[in-house]
Protein backbone atom coordinates (compact mmCIF):
# COMPACT_ATOMS: atom_id res chain seq x y z
CA UNK A 1 0.00 0.00 0.00
CA UNK A 2 1.21 3.34 -1.34
CA UNK A 3 0.91 5.59 2.51
CA UNK A 4 1.62 8.81 0.64
CA UNK A 5 -0.78 8.38 -1.47
CA UNK A 6 -3.58 7.06 0.20
CA UNK A 7 -3.22 8.91 3.36
CA UNK A 8 -4.78 12.15 1.62
CA UNK A 9 -8.03 13.99 2.21
CA UNK A 10 -9.58 16.22 -0.88
CA UNK A 11 -11.78 18.47 -1.53
CA UNK A 12 -12.02 19.62 -5.37
CA UNK A 13 -12.97 23.19 -6.18
CA UNK A 14 -15.89 21.95 -7.76
CA UNK A 15 -17.19 20.96 -4.59
CA UNK A 16 -16.10 24.05 -2.90
CA UNK A 17 -18.28 26.16 -5.64
CA UNK A 18 -21.05 23.48 -4.87
CA UNK A 19 -21.26 23.51 -1.22
CA UNK A 20 -20.53 27.29 -0.79
CA UNK A 21 -23.38 28.45 -3.32
CA UNK A 22 -25.42 26.14 -1.48
CA UNK A 23 -24.71 27.33 1.88
CA UNK A 24 -25.54 31.11 0.60
CA UNK A 25 -28.54 30.28 -1.12
CA UNK A 26 -30.05 28.37 2.42
CA UNK A 27 -28.66 31.30 4.14
CA UNK A 28 -30.16 33.77 1.93
CA UNK A 29 -31.25 36.24 4.15
CA UNK A 30 -28.00 35.75 6.99
CA UNK A 31 -25.99 36.34 3.93
CA UNK A 32 -27.85 39.24 2.62
CA UNK A 33 -27.08 41.58 6.16
CA UNK A 34 -22.73 41.28 4.78
CA UNK A 35 -24.23 42.16 1.08
CA UNK A 36 -26.03 44.97 2.25
CA UNK A 37 -22.63 46.23 4.23
CA UNK A 38 -21.07 46.07 0.69
CA UNK A 39 -23.73 47.25 -1.53
CA UNK A 40 -24.02 50.47 0.48
CA UNK A 41 -20.58 51.40 0.70
CA UNK A 42 -19.86 50.44 -3.09
CA UNK A 43 -22.93 52.13 -3.67
CA UNK A 44 -21.45 55.50 -2.31
CA UNK A 45 -17.73 55.14 -4.34
CA UNK A 46 -19.42 54.26 -7.44
CA UNK A 47 -22.32 57.06 -7.27
CA UNK A 48 -19.17 59.67 -6.96
CA UNK A 49 -17.20 58.58 -9.82
CA UNK A 50 -19.81 57.65 -12.19
CA UNK A 51 -21.47 61.71 -11.22
CA UNK A 52 -17.82 62.90 -12.82
CA UNK A 53 -17.83 60.56 -15.70
CA UNK A 54 -21.26 61.25 -16.57
CA UNK A 55 -20.24 64.63 -16.07
CA UNK A 56 -17.21 64.77 -18.27
CA UNK A 57 -19.21 63.88 -21.16
CA UNK A 58 -21.64 65.85 -21.10
CA UNK A 59 -19.46 69.00 -20.62
CA UNK A 60 -17.62 68.66 -23.94
CA UNK A 61 -20.97 68.95 -25.81
CA UNK A 62 -22.59 71.30 -23.51
CA UNK A 63 -24.13 74.54 -24.46
CA UNK A 64 -22.36 77.50 -22.41
CA UNK A 65 -26.05 77.82 -20.27
CA UNK A 66 -25.58 73.98 -19.36
CA UNK A 67 -22.10 74.44 -18.96
CA UNK A 68 -23.15 77.73 -16.44
CA UNK A 69 -25.69 75.42 -14.80
CA UNK A 70 -23.13 72.21 -13.77
CA UNK A 71 -20.44 75.12 -12.33
CA UNK A 72 -23.12 76.89 -10.49
CA UNK A 73 -24.36 73.21 -8.97
CA UNK A 74 -21.02 73.48 -7.02
CA UNK A 75 -18.81 70.84 -9.32
CA UNK A 76 -15.50 72.19 -9.23
CA UNK A 77 -14.09 71.97 -12.89
CA UNK A 78 -10.38 71.21 -13.06
CA UNK A 79 -7.28 70.99 -15.88
CA UNK A 80 -8.64 67.43 -15.96
CA UNK A 81 -11.95 67.83 -16.25
CA UNK A 82 -14.49 66.92 -13.30
CA UNK A 83 -12.59 64.31 -10.86
CA UNK A 84 -12.30 63.34 -7.62
CA UNK A 85 -11.16 65.60 -5.25
CA UNK A 86 -9.17 64.97 -2.23
CA UNK A 87 -12.07 65.23 0.02
CA UNK A 88 -14.29 63.00 -1.98
CA UNK A 89 -11.39 59.99 -2.04
CA UNK A 90 -11.17 60.63 1.80
CA UNK A 91 -14.65 60.32 1.98
CA UNK A 92 -14.74 57.42 -0.22
CA UNK A 93 -11.60 55.11 1.82
CA UNK A 94 -13.62 56.40 5.03
CA UNK A 95 -17.09 54.75 4.06
CA UNK A 96 -14.93 51.66 2.88
CA UNK A 97 -13.12 51.30 6.04
CA UNK A 98 -16.76 51.54 8.06
CA UNK A 99 -18.10 48.62 5.82
CA UNK A 100 -14.92 46.47 6.40
CA UNK A 101 -15.46 46.99 10.10
CA UNK A 102 -19.02 45.96 9.44
CA UNK A 103 -17.83 42.77 7.50
CA UNK A 104 -15.67 41.67 9.77
CA UNK A 105 -17.95 42.25 12.08
CA UNK A 106 -21.45 40.52 10.59
CA UNK A 107 -18.90 37.42 9.31
CA UNK A 108 -17.63 37.19 12.77
CA UNK A 109 -21.13 36.32 14.21
CA UNK A 110 -22.10 33.87 10.87
CA UNK A 111 -18.88 31.94 11.96
CA UNK A 112 -19.82 31.98 15.66
CA UNK A 113 -23.01 30.82 14.47
CA UNK A 114 -21.66 27.99 12.37
CA UNK A 115 -18.86 26.67 14.99
CA UNK A 116 -20.44 23.60 15.50
CA UNK A 117 -20.76 22.52 11.53
CA UNK A 118 -17.30 23.38 11.35
CA UNK A 119 -16.50 21.00 13.95
CA UNK A 120 -18.57 18.83 12.29
CA UNK A 121 -16.83 18.40 9.13
CA UNK A 122 -13.69 18.58 10.34
CA UNK A 123 -14.89 15.74 12.15
CA UNK A 124 -15.26 14.12 8.95
CA UNK A 125 -12.12 14.74 7.77
CA UNK A 126 -11.58 18.14 6.63
CA UNK A 127 -8.27 20.09 6.57
CA UNK A 128 -8.52 23.60 7.83
CA UNK A 129 -7.80 24.84 4.33
CA UNK A 130 -11.59 23.45 3.03
CA UNK A 131 -13.08 25.40 5.91
CA UNK A 132 -11.13 28.63 5.07
CA UNK A 133 -11.77 28.19 0.98
CA UNK A 134 -15.21 27.50 2.04
CA UNK A 135 -15.36 31.22 3.43
CA UNK A 136 -13.52 32.71 1.73
CA UNK A 137 -15.49 31.58 -1.80
CA UNK A 138 -18.89 32.53 -0.21
CA UNK A 139 -17.06 35.79 0.80
CA UNK A 140 -16.42 36.04 -3.20
CA UNK A 141 -19.98 35.07 -4.04
CA UNK A 142 -21.48 38.02 -1.46
CA UNK A 143 -18.55 40.59 -3.00
CA UNK A 144 -19.61 39.85 -6.26
CA UNK A 145 -23.61 40.48 -5.63
CA UNK A 146 -22.58 43.14 -3.29
CA UNK A 147 -20.56 44.85 -5.95
CA UNK A 148 -23.02 44.60 -8.91
CA UNK A 149 -25.92 45.76 -7.05
CA UNK A 150 -23.75 48.71 -5.31
CA UNK A 151 -22.21 49.86 -8.57
CA UNK A 152 -25.51 49.52 -10.43
CA UNK A 153 -27.37 51.45 -7.52
CA UNK A 154 -24.81 53.91 -7.43
CA UNK A 155 -24.81 54.47 -11.49
CA UNK A 156 -28.66 54.85 -11.78
CA UNK A 157 -28.66 56.96 -8.65
CA UNK A 158 -26.03 59.45 -10.06
CA UNK A 159 -27.66 59.32 -13.41
CA UNK A 160 -31.13 60.32 -12.00
CA UNK A 161 -30.05 62.95 -9.87
CA UNK A 162 -27.68 64.25 -12.91
CA UNK A 163 -31.01 63.95 -14.94
CA UNK A 164 -33.07 66.06 -12.69
CA UNK A 165 -30.46 68.68 -12.37
CA UNK A 166 -29.08 68.79 -15.86
CA UNK A 167 -31.69 67.60 -17.89
CA UNK A 168 -31.88 65.37 -21.05
CA UNK A 169 -28.66 66.10 -22.16
CA UNK A 170 -27.07 63.85 -19.69
CA UNK A 171 -28.64 60.74 -21.48
CA UNK A 172 -27.89 61.97 -25.20
CA UNK A 173 -24.12 61.75 -23.96
CA UNK A 174 -24.07 59.22 -21.56
CA UNK A 175 -20.43 57.43 -21.27
CA UNK A 176 -21.13 53.58 -21.36
CA UNK A 177 -17.58 52.82 -21.86
CA UNK A 178 -16.51 54.82 -18.90
CA UNK A 179 -19.44 53.32 -16.59
CA UNK A 180 -19.36 50.05 -17.31
CA UNK A 181 -15.62 50.50 -16.16
CA UNK A 182 -16.56 51.70 -13.35
CA UNK A 183 -19.12 48.66 -12.38
CA UNK A 184 -15.96 46.27 -12.87
CA UNK A 185 -13.71 48.38 -10.39
CA UNK A 186 -15.83 48.70 -8.14
CA UNK A 187 -17.52 45.38 -8.41
CA UNK A 188 -13.44 43.95 -8.22
CA UNK A 189 -13.32 46.58 -4.66
CA UNK A 190 -16.21 45.15 -3.04
CA UNK A 191 -14.83 41.59 -3.57
CA UNK A 192 -11.62 42.64 -2.07
CA UNK A 193 -13.33 44.18 0.94
CA UNK A 194 -15.35 40.59 1.85
CA UNK A 195 -12.07 38.83 1.09
CA UNK A 196 -10.69 41.03 3.99
CA UNK A 197 -13.60 41.15 5.95
CA UNK A 198 -14.29 37.24 6.40
CA UNK A 199 -10.14 36.44 6.01
CA UNK A 200 -9.56 37.03 10.10
CA UNK A 201 -13.33 35.49 11.09
CA UNK A 202 -12.52 32.46 8.68
CA UNK A 203 -8.75 31.47 10.15
CA UNK A 204 -10.27 31.94 13.54
CA UNK A 205 -12.95 29.02 12.68
CA UNK A 206 -10.33 26.97 10.99
CA UNK A 207 -7.93 26.43 13.44
CA UNK A 208 -10.58 25.61 16.30
CA UNK A 209 -10.04 21.72 17.66
CA UNK A 210 -13.42 19.81 16.48
CA UNK A 211 -14.28 19.22 20.06
CA UNK A 212 -13.86 22.78 20.94
CA UNK A 213 -16.21 23.67 17.64
CA UNK A 214 -18.78 20.81 18.73
CA UNK A 215 -19.18 22.34 22.36
CA UNK A 216 -20.52 25.18 21.20
CA UNK A 217 -24.18 26.24 21.64
CA UNK A 218 -26.06 26.33 18.66
CA UNK B 1 -12.12 -6.96 4.97
CA UNK B 2 -10.30 -9.15 7.30
CA UNK B 3 -9.94 -8.00 10.42
CA UNK B 4 -7.15 -9.99 12.89
CA UNK B 5 -9.69 -10.84 16.08
CA UNK B 6 -6.67 -9.72 19.06
CA UNK B 7 -5.81 -6.81 17.12
CA UNK B 8 -5.82 -3.83 19.49
CA UNK B 9 -7.79 -0.76 17.24
CA UNK B 10 -7.74 1.34 20.07
CA UNK B 11 -5.64 1.69 22.84
CA UNK B 12 -5.26 4.29 25.88
CA UNK B 13 -2.35 4.78 27.98
CA UNK B 14 -2.21 7.05 30.90
CA UNK B 15 -4.39 9.51 29.51
CA UNK B 16 -5.27 12.98 31.61
CA UNK B 17 -6.78 15.95 30.45
CA UNK B 18 -7.45 18.50 32.58
CA UNK B 19 -9.32 21.85 31.45
CA UNK B 20 -8.68 25.27 32.63
CA UNK B 21 -11.43 27.59 33.85
CA UNK B 22 -10.15 30.97 34.79
CA UNK B 23 -8.79 30.09 37.91
CA UNK B 24 -10.47 26.53 37.77
CA UNK B 25 -8.48 23.62 36.94
CA UNK B 26 -10.85 21.01 36.15
CA UNK B 27 -9.47 17.64 36.15
CA UNK B 28 -12.08 15.50 33.28
CA UNK B 29 -9.76 12.44 33.17
CA UNK B 30 -7.47 11.58 35.59
CA UNK B 31 -5.38 8.93 34.07
CA UNK B 32 -7.36 6.49 32.22
CA UNK B 33 -5.65 3.06 30.39
CA UNK B 34 -8.31 1.16 28.04
CA UNK B 35 -7.89 -1.43 25.04
CA UNK B 36 -10.13 -2.08 23.19
CA UNK B 37 -10.14 -4.86 20.29
CA UNK B 38 -11.39 -4.90 16.72
CA UNK B 39 -15.15 -5.77 16.44
CA UNK B 40 -15.85 -5.31 19.88
CA UNK B 41 -19.05 -3.34 20.75
CA UNK B 42 -18.06 -1.00 24.46
CA UNK B 43 -20.22 1.18 26.16
CA UNK B 44 -18.93 3.84 28.45
CA UNK B 45 -21.12 4.10 31.08
CA UNK B 46 -20.96 6.78 33.68
CA UNK B 47 -23.20 10.14 35.02
CA UNK B 48 -23.10 13.06 33.41
CA UNK B 49 -19.91 15.35 34.19
CA UNK B 50 -18.02 11.79 34.88
CA UNK B 51 -15.37 12.36 32.07
CA UNK B 52 -17.15 10.35 29.81
CA UNK B 53 -17.59 12.69 26.97
CA UNK B 54 -14.14 13.72 27.25
CA UNK B 55 -12.93 10.19 27.20
CA UNK B 56 -15.07 9.66 23.78
CA UNK B 57 -13.22 12.91 22.48
CA UNK B 58 -9.51 11.76 23.29
CA UNK B 59 -10.67 8.21 21.59
CA UNK B 60 -11.77 9.75 18.68
CA UNK B 61 -8.46 11.83 18.26
CA UNK B 62 -10.92 15.47 18.37
CA UNK B 63 -9.06 16.41 21.51
CA UNK B 64 -5.59 16.22 22.62
CA UNK B 65 -4.71 14.68 26.16
CA UNK B 66 -2.72 16.80 28.54
CA UNK B 67 -0.79 14.11 29.24
CA UNK B 68 -0.40 10.34 28.24
CA UNK B 69 -0.83 8.12 24.78
CA UNK B 70 -3.43 7.23 22.70
CA UNK B 71 -2.85 4.80 19.78
CA UNK B 72 -5.00 4.22 17.13
CA UNK B 73 -4.42 1.46 15.44
CA UNK B 74 -1.42 1.22 17.31
CA UNK B 75 -0.03 4.78 15.56
CA UNK B 76 0.75 7.41 18.24
CA UNK B 77 -2.31 9.96 17.47
CA UNK B 78 0.21 13.17 19.14
CA UNK B 79 2.86 12.05 16.38
CA UNK B 80 0.38 12.68 13.44
CA UNK B 81 0.09 15.84 11.23
CA UNK B 82 -2.62 18.21 10.37
CA UNK B 83 -2.98 15.98 7.16
CA UNK B 84 -2.31 12.70 8.61
CA UNK B 85 -5.02 12.97 11.85
CA UNK B 86 -7.51 14.19 8.71
CA UNK B 87 -6.85 11.11 7.24
CA UNK B 88 -7.65 9.44 10.06
CA UNK B 89 -10.94 11.11 10.71
CA UNK B 90 -12.32 10.50 7.54
CA UNK B 91 -11.19 7.24 6.76
CA UNK B 92 -10.91 5.63 10.10
CA UNK B 93 -13.06 6.57 12.55
CA UNK B 94 -16.77 7.64 12.08
CA UNK B 95 -18.71 9.40 14.24
CA UNK B 96 -22.13 9.77 16.04
CA UNK B 97 -23.32 12.51 18.44
CA UNK B 98 -26.08 12.90 20.51
CA UNK B 99 -27.42 16.25 18.69
CA UNK B 100 -26.88 14.51 15.42
CA UNK B 101 -24.98 17.02 13.97
CA UNK B 102 -25.79 16.81 10.14
CA UNK B 103 -25.17 19.97 8.20
CA UNK B 104 -28.20 21.51 8.46
CA UNK B 105 -28.18 23.19 4.75
CA UNK B 106 -27.51 19.81 3.11
CA UNK B 107 -29.67 17.21 1.83
CA UNK B 108 -29.94 13.72 3.73
CA UNK B 109 -27.70 12.07 0.83
CA UNK B 110 -25.22 14.90 0.92
CA UNK B 111 -24.30 14.63 4.31
CA UNK B 112 -23.71 10.71 4.09
CA UNK B 113 -21.61 11.51 0.93
CA UNK B 114 -19.25 14.71 2.06
CA UNK B 115 -16.91 12.04 3.55
CA UNK B 116 -16.20 10.46 0.56
CA UNK B 117 -15.96 13.81 -1.54
CA UNK B 118 -13.08 14.04 1.26
CA UNK B 119 -11.96 10.43 0.68
CA UNK B 120 -11.15 11.65 -3.06
CA UNK B 121 -14.26 9.39 -4.60
CA UNK B 122 -15.82 10.58 -7.79
CA UNK B 123 -19.11 11.38 -8.11
CA UNK B 124 -20.92 8.15 -9.32
CA UNK B 125 -19.06 6.44 -6.63
CA UNK B 126 -20.28 8.43 -4.15
CA UNK B 127 -23.66 8.85 -5.03
CA UNK B 128 -23.88 4.82 -5.44
CA UNK B 129 -22.47 4.51 -1.97
CA UNK B 130 -24.68 7.04 -0.73
CA UNK B 131 -27.83 5.75 -1.72
CA UNK B 132 -26.68 2.30 -0.53
CA UNK B 133 -25.75 3.25 3.29
CA UNK B 134 -28.95 5.31 3.21
CA UNK B 135 -30.97 1.98 1.77
CA UNK B 136 -29.15 0.28 4.62
CA UNK B 137 -30.47 2.59 7.66
CA UNK B 138 -33.91 2.30 5.41
CA UNK B 139 -34.21 6.18 4.20
CA UNK B 140 -33.33 5.91 0.98
CA UNK B 141 -36.91 7.42 -0.29
CA UNK B 142 -35.83 10.46 1.97
CA UNK B 143 -32.71 10.92 0.19
CA UNK B 144 -33.69 14.87 -0.82
CA UNK B 145 -35.29 16.04 2.32
CA UNK B 146 -33.14 18.50 5.06
CA UNK B 147 -31.98 17.34 8.35
CA UNK B 148 -35.40 19.95 9.29
CA UNK B 149 -37.61 17.77 7.70
CA UNK B 150 -36.56 14.42 9.17
CA UNK B 151 -37.28 13.19 12.51
CA UNK B 152 -34.91 13.17 15.28
CA UNK B 153 -34.61 9.28 15.14
CA UNK B 154 -34.36 9.69 11.08
CA UNK B 155 -31.40 12.07 11.74
CA UNK B 156 -29.88 9.41 13.65
CA UNK B 157 -29.67 7.22 11.16
CA UNK B 158 -28.52 9.53 8.76
CA UNK B 159 -25.63 10.49 11.02
CA UNK B 160 -25.49 6.21 11.06
CA UNK B 161 -25.03 6.46 7.13
CA UNK B 162 -22.74 8.92 7.45
CA UNK B 163 -20.37 7.42 9.89
CA UNK B 164 -20.36 4.26 7.75
CA UNK B 165 -19.61 6.00 4.54
CA UNK B 166 -15.92 5.06 3.97
CA UNK B 167 -16.11 2.00 6.17
CA UNK B 168 -14.20 2.69 9.16
CA UNK B 169 -12.49 0.65 11.51
CA UNK B 170 -14.26 1.79 14.40
CA UNK B 171 -17.44 3.39 15.05
CA UNK B 172 -17.67 6.60 17.94
CA UNK B 173 -21.61 7.14 19.37
CA UNK B 174 -21.79 10.03 21.94
CA UNK B 175 -24.77 9.01 23.74
CA UNK B 176 -26.38 8.09 19.96
CA UNK B 177 -29.83 7.60 21.66
CA UNK B 178 -29.70 11.11 23.94
CA UNK B 179 -32.17 13.04 22.14
CA UNK B 180 -34.53 10.08 21.11
CA UNK B 181 -37.87 8.83 22.64
CA UNK B 182 -38.09 5.27 24.34
CA UNK B 183 -38.74 3.09 20.73
CA UNK B 184 -36.73 5.22 18.57
CA UNK B 185 -33.51 5.40 21.12
CA UNK B 186 -34.20 0.78 20.73
CA UNK B 187 -34.14 0.89 17.16
CA UNK B 188 -31.04 3.27 16.86
CA UNK B 189 -29.09 0.40 19.27
CA UNK B 190 -30.12 -2.22 17.34
CA UNK B 191 -29.20 -1.24 14.13
CA UNK B 192 -25.85 -0.33 15.60
CA UNK B 193 -25.69 -3.62 16.91
CA UNK B 194 -26.69 -5.29 12.98
CA UNK B 195 -23.69 -3.17 11.71
CA UNK B 196 -21.11 -4.42 14.39
CA UNK B 197 -21.80 -7.61 13.44
CA UNK B 198 -22.42 -7.73 10.20
CA UNK B 199 -19.55 -5.64 9.19
CA UNK B 200 -17.31 -6.20 12.07
CA UNK B 201 -17.04 -2.54 12.81
CA UNK B 202 -15.70 -1.81 16.25
CA UNK B 203 -18.28 0.56 17.97
CA UNK B 204 -17.24 2.25 21.12
CA UNK B 205 -20.19 4.20 22.93
CA UNK B 206 -20.55 6.70 25.34
CA UNK B 207 -23.67 6.63 26.93
CA UNK B 208 -25.96 5.98 29.88
CA UNK B 209 -28.60 4.57 28.58
CA UNK B 210 -29.30 0.85 30.26
CA UNK B 211 -30.76 -0.40 26.90
CA UNK B 212 -26.90 -0.21 26.01
CA UNK B 213 -26.12 -3.02 27.94
CA UNK B 214 -27.98 -5.56 26.60
CA UNK B 215 -26.33 -5.56 23.32
CA UNK B 216 -22.40 -4.63 24.63
CA UNK B 217 -19.58 -6.88 24.75
CA UNK B 218 -18.16 -5.08 27.39
CA UNK B 219 -18.94 -2.26 29.76
CA UNK B 220 -16.51 0.50 31.42
CA UNK B 221 -18.05 2.41 33.88
CA UNK B 222 -16.52 5.39 34.64
CA UNK B 223 -16.94 7.47 37.63
CA UNK B 224 -14.98 11.20 38.43
CA UNK B 225 -12.21 10.73 35.27
CA UNK B 226 -11.34 7.03 36.07
CA UNK B 227 -12.78 3.65 35.04
CA UNK B 228 -14.41 2.50 37.85
CA UNK B 229 -14.61 -0.92 36.67
CA UNK B 230 -14.52 -3.10 33.28
CA UNK B 231 -17.19 -5.56 32.75
CA UNK B 232 -18.08 -8.61 30.32
CA UNK B 233 -21.02 -9.61 28.86
CA UNK B 234 -20.95 -12.83 30.59
CA UNK B 235 -21.06 -11.33 34.28
CA UNK B 236 -23.29 -7.94 33.00
CA UNK B 237 -26.51 -9.47 33.71
CA UNK B 238 -25.65 -10.45 37.70
CA UNK B 239 -24.06 -6.20 38.40
CA UNK B 240 -27.17 -4.71 36.29
CA UNK B 241 -29.49 -6.82 38.29
CA UNK B 242 -27.24 -5.20 41.39
CA UNK B 243 -27.48 -1.64 40.04
CA UNK B 244 -31.30 -1.80 39.15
Amino acid sequence: MTQSVERQVVLPWRQVVRISYNSIKSRFFRSLITTLTLTLAVAFVAFTWSSYEILNSVWLQASSSLQESIIASGYELTEEGFGGSPKDIWLAILSLLVCVVGIINAQLMAVTERFREIGTIKCLGALNSFVVRIFLLEAVYQGLIGGLSGSLLGALVATVSLLWKLGLAVLWSWPLGAMLYIIVWATGLAILLSLIGVTYPALVAARMQPAVALRAEE
Amino acid sequence: MYRDESHNVVRLSEVTKTFRMGDNVVEALKGVDLTVKSGEYLSIMGPSGSGKSTLFNMIGALDKPSSGRVFIDEVDVAQLDAYELAWLRCRKIGYIFQTFNLIQVMTAIENVTLPMVFAGMNRDEYTEKGMDLLRLVGLAERYHHKPSELSGGQQQRVAIARSLANDPAIVLADEPTGNLDLATGEEIIYLLKQLSKERGVTIISATHDIKMLNVSDRVIWIRDGRIDRIEDRDKLKISVGEVA
